[in-house]
């Protein structure tokens, strides 16, 4: 579990985020969506402990980041995979070697043991034979699968995803969501992912923070999302034709 | 303001490389990849240069002895002075800051772009330490480079004297053993390792602090390019001022 208390983050006179109060469950898929520059990837990236922030607090099972020692935040560190927007594979490694990565740095089993960890992942994902292809020679959704492999390889207690299925077609964006989906629920990981693709929220948002502005405008779940009042939250919804279309169908039916 | 800034960023970078280590089995891989890529791969033009410009060197020292009362053995002599003391420490790292620093900043650099760095940083892994000293440690071996680029420069110029005929290959050899100083050697080399740690360092800075995407990615090469040339220069005339005057 993962609680943001007071979440406030600036660059310069800009604040991006001004106060974020929210909670990020175990086992579960939780969905941070809002319009592009709503700061988004900003939280992430705060939750990530890539950026440092102005005030309150991040607290991994009760364990406050910013105030661990930094062994405490390597072994910490150890215990989080995130896929990013771009999938981030090391160009100069192949899939295998990309997966096997975590597990090279972070543990002492040997070259055997490292590789049917390697091979039970990939088969996961549905990469089984892919081992020698370097990244450049595989699809996006093929690089996506990769980039889960390698966050889930060192079998961590927290996902982030970053946009996962950006750039791919519906079709392998609902299996890459289904795919993250299922590994959260297998290995009861807290799970956090940042989308502004409503598929992804239809899919899988077990939890739902929305945001605006750099404040959590709304928070609810894939059920209450369409049925909320919240006026912001059903202009960001119904944003595209599809969904409009649905709604008016909907609204004539009943 | 911004050159202190740099400048500070630039040392603390330094610092933070020999911070955190990463495991040697994975670092032991990283090194010899880096050897393989700024070394071995920088040989064919290190030596396809030092012998032309040797040769160059050879034939243009020729020329301008105009006067009987000078030996002719001064064209080895000079030849061996100009690309021992010069040519093959200073204009060689010139040349690889062009080669190799354009290379590892366009590769770091690109490892911004596509959060490669950021994929490094969110494991928990020092990024600095895993990216940069390996690339340090590979260009200890700099000086064997520039040994290569020191005996074809002056092979080359042998090889355009002798078959230039502008003087027999015994004259040449007793021009390039006359006046021998082994502290010439023993400057070269220390002027060499100081400029092997600023191209390994300075354009990493360039790539790993780079803000922006693909053209960015050209622009830092380019920058890395300027200030690694620039600060050899610099660092050349203050070495050469210390040690030799």
């Amino acid at each position: 579990m993962i609680e943001v208390t007071n979440l406030q983050k600036s660059f310069g006179d800009v604040k991006v985020l001004k106060g974020i109060n929210t909670t990020f469950h175990k086992g579960k898929t939780n969905l941070i969506i809002g319009q592009s520059g709503s700061g988004k990837t900003v939280f992430l990236k705060c939750l990530l402990g890539l950026f440092d922030y102005e005030e309150g607090s991040i607290a991994y099972d009760g364990k406050i980041f910013s105030k661990l020692s930094e062994a405490e935040k390597r072994n910490m560190r150890a215990e989080i995979g995130m896929v990013f927007q771009g999938s981030a594979l090391f160009d100069s490694m192949t899939i295998e070697q990309n997966v096997m990565f975590p597990l090279q740095m972070f543990t002492k089993q040997s070259k055997s043991e490292m590789r049917d960890r390697v091979d039970f992942v990939l088969k996961r994902v549905n990469l089984d034979g892919a081992h020698k292809k370097m990244p450049s020679e595989a699809s996006g959704g093929m690089q996506k699968r990769v980039a889960i492999a390698r966050a889930i390889v060192n079998k961590p207690k927290y996902l982030f995803c970053d946009e996962p299925n950006s750039g791919l077609d519906p079709k392998t964006a609902i299996v890459i969501d289904n795919l993250i989906q299922e590994i959260t629920d297998e290995y009861q990981i807290t799970t956090v992912m940042n989308s502004h693709d409503m598929n992804s929220v239809m899919e899988i948002g077990e939890k739902i923070v929305f945001l605006r502005n750099g404040l959590k405008a709304w928070e609810g779940s894939k059920d209450t999302i369409f049925k909320t009042d919240n006026e912001v939250v059903t202009d960001f919804v119904y944003s595209s034709n599809l969904f409009k279309k649905v709604r008016k169908m909907y609204n004539e039916e009943h | 303001m911004l050159y202190l800034h740099s400048l500070g960023a630039y040392f603390l970078m330094i610092f933070e490389m020999f911070r955190k280590p990463t495991k040697w089995k994975v670092m032991k891989q990283l090194v010899l990849k880096d050897i393989d890529d700024l070394i071995i791969g920088s040989i064919g033009i290190v030596a396809f240069i030092s012998f032309f410009v040797g040769g160059v060197i050879s034939i243009q020292t020729a020329l301008n002895i105009d006067s009987p009362l000078i030996p002719k053995y001064l064209v080895g002599f000079a030849t061996r002075q100009s690309i021992l003391l010069e040519f093959a420490p200073t204009f060689m790292s010139i040349i690889m800051a062009g080669k190799v620093g354009s290379f590892i900043t366009s590769s770091i650099g690109t490892m911004r772009v596509t959060e490669q760095i950021d994929a490094l940083e969110v494991m928990g892994i020092n990024s600095l330490n895993y990216l940069v000293f390996p690339k340090f440690i590979a260009l200890l071996l700099y000086p064997f480079v520039i040994s290569i680029a020191m005996f074809l420069g002056i092979l080359g110029g042998m090889a355009a004297c002798v078959f230039g005929g502008f003087s027999s290959l015994e004259v040449y050899v007793t021009g390039i053993q006359t006046d021998f100083e082994t502290f010439h050697v023993i400057y070269a080399f220390i002027k060499t390792l100081t400029f092997a740690f600023l191209l390994a360092t300075i354009p990493s800075y360039h790539g790993y602090y780079m803000k922006g995407g693909a053209l960015e990615v050209g622009k830092a090469s380019t920058t890395s390019f300027v200030w690694t040339s620039v600060t050899i220069i610099i660092l050349n005339f203050f070495l050469t001022q210390m040690l030799l005057s």
